[in-house]
């Protein structure tokens, strides 16, 4: 049977944090390595930064959708807002890529979800905006 | 995120602690900068021992105080990353800077 949760949060980067610890907490009933769980807090992380980054521009009065599922051994993460969407998402995906090459946004978010889950999936409108599904076999302790 | 500073010979030595993401990352910025000016060194070494956590807007932060050493001839040490930490150094072309 799936086992999932979801949590809807303001787009402040404060919030970032209580994401991906609840996302830790949920997941620990897997009994996950604790470098399973700190790659998949990491994803997360990168996941709510683009959207309230990205996403929403900062514009904390806007709200952040996050699912964690268990599917048998496997975590199935879902981060989704309903910001400006992205205009070109296998460039965004590109190591290094920036939308603010002036600042110092390291434009490794993408490559770092990639890296650390084993599946991730980019679904965008520009406009409408972003959902980033990803997941992970847990191979646990 | 705390931040501690010491001058130790021609390096400035930063102890990091907690966790350093999107949300802390300007707080880093400033305190490292901050040290930087206020103590000119050629080498500065980011103690990681005490950070629990970091994402790619850590390697924001390291990246931007490497740009600005590197334009006086400068250098970056971090010691004591996680595993989870070289990784993600790793991934940006920074495994080099592990002491």
């Amino acid at each position: 049977m799936q086992n999932s949760m979801t949590l809807r949060f303001s787009a402040l980067s404060e919030n970032e944090s209580f994401a991906r610890a609840a996302a830790g907490a949920f997941l620990a009933r897997l009994d996950p390595t604790m470098g399973e769980l700190a790659e998949i807090k990491t994803a997360v992380s990168e996941a709510v930064t683009n959207a309230i980054v990205h996403g929403y521009g900062g514009d904390g009065t806007r709200f952040v959708e996050l699912t964690v599922s268990i599917e048998g051994r496997v975590a199935v993460v879902s981060v989704s807002d309903e910001g400006k969407g992205i205009a070109d998402v296998a460039k965004a995906r590109e190591p290094f890529f920036t939308t603010e090459p002036g600042t110092e946004r390291s434009g490794m978010g993408f490559t770092v979800m990639e890296a650390f889950m084993d599946t991730l999936e980019v679904s965008s409108q520009q406009g409408r905006g972003t959902t980033v599904t990803m997941s992970r076999a847990i191979a646990g302790k | 995120m705390e931040i501690s500073c010491k001058k130790q010979g021609g390096r400035v030595v930063a102890k990091l602690s907690g966790e350093l993401d999107h949300h802390s990352a300007p707080q880093a910025r400033e305190a490292l900068s901050r040290a930087m000016h206020k103590e000119p060194a050629a080498v500065l070494v980011l103690d990681m021992a005490g950070v629990t956590f970091m994402d790619s807007s850590g390697i924001g932060v390291i990246l931007g105080r490497l740009k600005e050493l590197q334009r006086t001839g400068g250098s970056l040490t971090i010691l004591n990353p996680s595993a989870q930490m070289k990784k993600i150094l790793k991934m940006a072309g920074l495994g080099d800077l592990i002491g």
